[in-house]
């Protein structure tokens, strides 16, 4: 299928448009609570959950036996607040670092999670198969219950940040403070953490136990790079996430075989990438690219400084030069020379320089902010 | 002897996983003192500030704001926690931090207005800090963010301020400024408990002192007990500071 057969399939396949759908709620409800995981730079956090989740899945199938996927989903999400809150327990009463915490629930539950996966595939019953389909993911299986639970889920996220709105962004900023403002530090923590679970959970069926982590980050460090507004961080983090969902669907579907949960992440992948470089704040290019201005800049002041050393000891400013004056001083080039004689800093005459009054003024300038800063 | 206290400390005891670190401190800090908690590193300073704040909790003892605990009293005491204690490059504006004062007395999901963002305006400027209001924070330098930090607790209007090295990392003019402030607020009435670290300027900067080594080691009036034996006793080595009586 090329990508215009997908375009019409869009506006007639109902099965296409549920995944869709789905895929962008669920891109847009990462990227917003992602922003909060990677602000608190909890960013291990979402991989100790996902993987945490995935022996709650299979103990739902085990008690209840139906792959009825929210059954499935309710299992994991007990089981991975059952692991959060077990992190957190092991870090607050014992001398363990949090990675490591992490670390070890995240083994633990995982691997507690595949033997009784192992374990369901030799049942003798034939109802079994599929449920490895939370390890990878498989967008394939959305059906629109799936996507409905998304949709209510990401409203209520959506809700609960706008209502509580202040007092997390005071709390991600200073949490000692909002404390000492009498903000129920604990209260608001659950909730947002509460709130990360149930995303990463909801995400399972999708993008799998492996990259769901990756689908969370990957937007939020994203929008990072384009912002210095928390607001717009994790709209921006949304947007790239629908996006990145939108996106990773349309090229599964394009290209037969593709599985579109790993896709999504690379596309979410390639905004992070994008961003790192390309960010006019905070990226590498731009950063590269101030840097060479400043070295040069830095030249020519040092130069426009040395005449103003010169010209200072005459009474008039424009009184005229000898280049060869200069010779005694490294920081100079004929290609220098041109430049400030370009910004009208100074006048060449052949081999004699003067400076003008604008580059009297800014030399003078340069020299008092120089002595502001120390 | 019915002396009104901001702040009384009892049988304080703080520990992180079982050491402890603050040992049976008793404390009175009298109304309208202008306070410095004095001690090395590691002596437990900032711990006794969280303390006091309802920020960590002891393994026993109890702390009362003008008599009562601190849940009752959280909006008569504001707080400058120490500077490195936050992650400055932080996503938000110089204005949007100091309206962050404005919080604890709008409570639980009210937002900010315009009355909270004129208080925040007028305490930016008494920190000589309005032309930054709109500076990403990342973008301040160290003594523009301690400016900051002044600025958010000043618009808390509390009457009771606790800073942790308020003039860590600062230049001379900003430290001239910030005591000033700190001056001006005692005059009004406040009282003030300060983290400090240059011995040199404890006299001339404060009327009050508290020598803090894990136990408190002496507490009272600067000229009183402002000497080379409670700094000795804190500081473990031989300690020569002129004071200047
Ligand atoms: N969160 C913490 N966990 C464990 N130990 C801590 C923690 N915070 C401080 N400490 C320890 O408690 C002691 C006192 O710390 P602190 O109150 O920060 O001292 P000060 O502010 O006087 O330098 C130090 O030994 C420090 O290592
Ligand atoms: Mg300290």
């Amino acid at each position: 299928m090329n990508f215009t057969e997908y375009i019409d399939l869009l506006f007639t396949d109902y099965t296409l448009q549920t995944i869709t759908l789905g895929t962008a709620v669920l891109g847009a409800l990462c990227g917003m609570l992602g922003s909060f995981a990677v602000l608190r730079k909890q960013s291990l956090l979402g991989d100790a959950i996902s993987h945490a989740a995935l022996p709650g899945i299979a103990l739902a199938f085990l008690i209840t036996g139906s792959k009825d996927s929210n059954t499935l989903l309710i299992g994991a999400l007990i089981s991975g607040l059952v692991g959060t809150f077990w992190i957190r327990g092991i870090v607050k009463n014992t001398h363990l670092k949090s990675d490591t915490a992490l670390g070890l629930i995240l083994s633990l539950f995982f691997g507690f999670g595949m033997l009784l996966l192992t374990f369901i595939q030799k049942m003798p019953n034939a109802n079994q198969a599929g449920l490895d389909k939370y390890l990878f993911g498989q967008a394939a299986t959305l059906l629109t219950s799936d996507v409905w639970t998304m949709c209510v889920i990401a409203g209520l996220s959506l809700l609960v940040l706008l209502v509580f709105w202040k007092e997390l962004k005071l709390m991600l900023f200073d949490a000692d403070y909002t404390k000492s403002l009498g903000f129920n530090i604990k209260f608001l923590d659950v909730l947002i953490t509460f709130f990360i679970v149930v995303s990463i959970v909801v995400g399972l069926q999708t993008v799998g136990v492996v990259l769901m982590s990756a689908m969370l980050l990957a937007p939020a460090a994203a929008a990072r790079q384009w912002t210095n507004s928390l607001s717009v961080m994790v709209g921006l983090a949304a947007i790239f996430g629908a996006t990145s969902g939108v996106l990773g669907t349309a090229i599964s579907a394009s290209a037969n075989n593709l599985s579109t949960g790993p896709v999504i992440v690379l596309i979410a992948a390639v905004f992070v990438l994008i961003s790192f470089v390309f960010s006019p704040k905070r990226g590498l290019l731009f950063r590269e690219i101030r840097y060479w201005n400043n070295r040069k800049d830095l030249q020519l002041n040092k130069t426009l400084a040395f005449m103003y050393h010169i010209v200072k000891t005459h009474e008039n400013i424009d009184h005229p030069h000898a280049i060869k004056i200069l010779n005694s001083f490294q920081g100079f080039t004929r290609k220098s020379l041109q430049k400030l004689e370009d910004r009208e800093y100074i006048t060449l005459n052949k081999s004699m320089w003067s400076l003008t009054e604008k580059g009297f003024e800014k030399a003078a300038n340069l020299y008092n902010q120089s002595e502001e800063n120390e | 002897m019915e002396e009104k206290y901001a702040i009384t400390v009892d049988d304080l005891t703080v520990a992180y996983n079982y050491k402890p670190v603050l040992w049976d401190i008793d404390l009175a800090i009298p109304e309208g003192v202008l306070m410095a908690i004095v001690g090395p590193n590691g002596a437990g300073k900032s711990t006794l500030i969280k303390s006091i704040l309802g920020i960590i909790k002891p393994i026993a003892g109890s702390v009362k704001i003008f008599g009562k605990p601190y849940s009752k009293q959280h909006k008569e005491v504001a707080y400058v926690p120490q500077k490195g204690s936050v992650d400055w490059d932080f996503p938000t504006t110089a204005l949007d931090v100091v309206m962050m004062g404005t919080y604890g007395s709008l409570g639980w999901i009210k937002r900010p207005g315009q009355k909270e963002k004129k208080a925040s305006l007028e305490a930016l400027e008494k920190v000589g800090m309005l032309s930054f209001k709109s500076r990403q924070i990342s973008q301040l330098s160290g003594g523009q963010q301690q400016r900051i930090f002044l600025a958010r607790a000043l618009v808390q209007n509390a009457s009771i301020y606790l800073m942790d090295e308020p003039f860590q990392g600062v230049d001379a003019t900003t430290e001239r400024a910030i005591i000033n402030i700190l001056k001006e607020l005692r005059k009004a009435g406040k009282t003030l408990i300060v983290v400090h670290h240059d011995l040199q300027t404890v006299p001339e900067y404060f009327d009050w002192v508290t020598f803090l080594n894990v136990k408190k080691i002496a507490t009272g009036p600067v000229k009183d007990i402002f000497n080379d034996g409670n700094l000795t006793k804190t500081y473990g080595i031989n300690y020569k500071v002129s004071v200047q009586e």
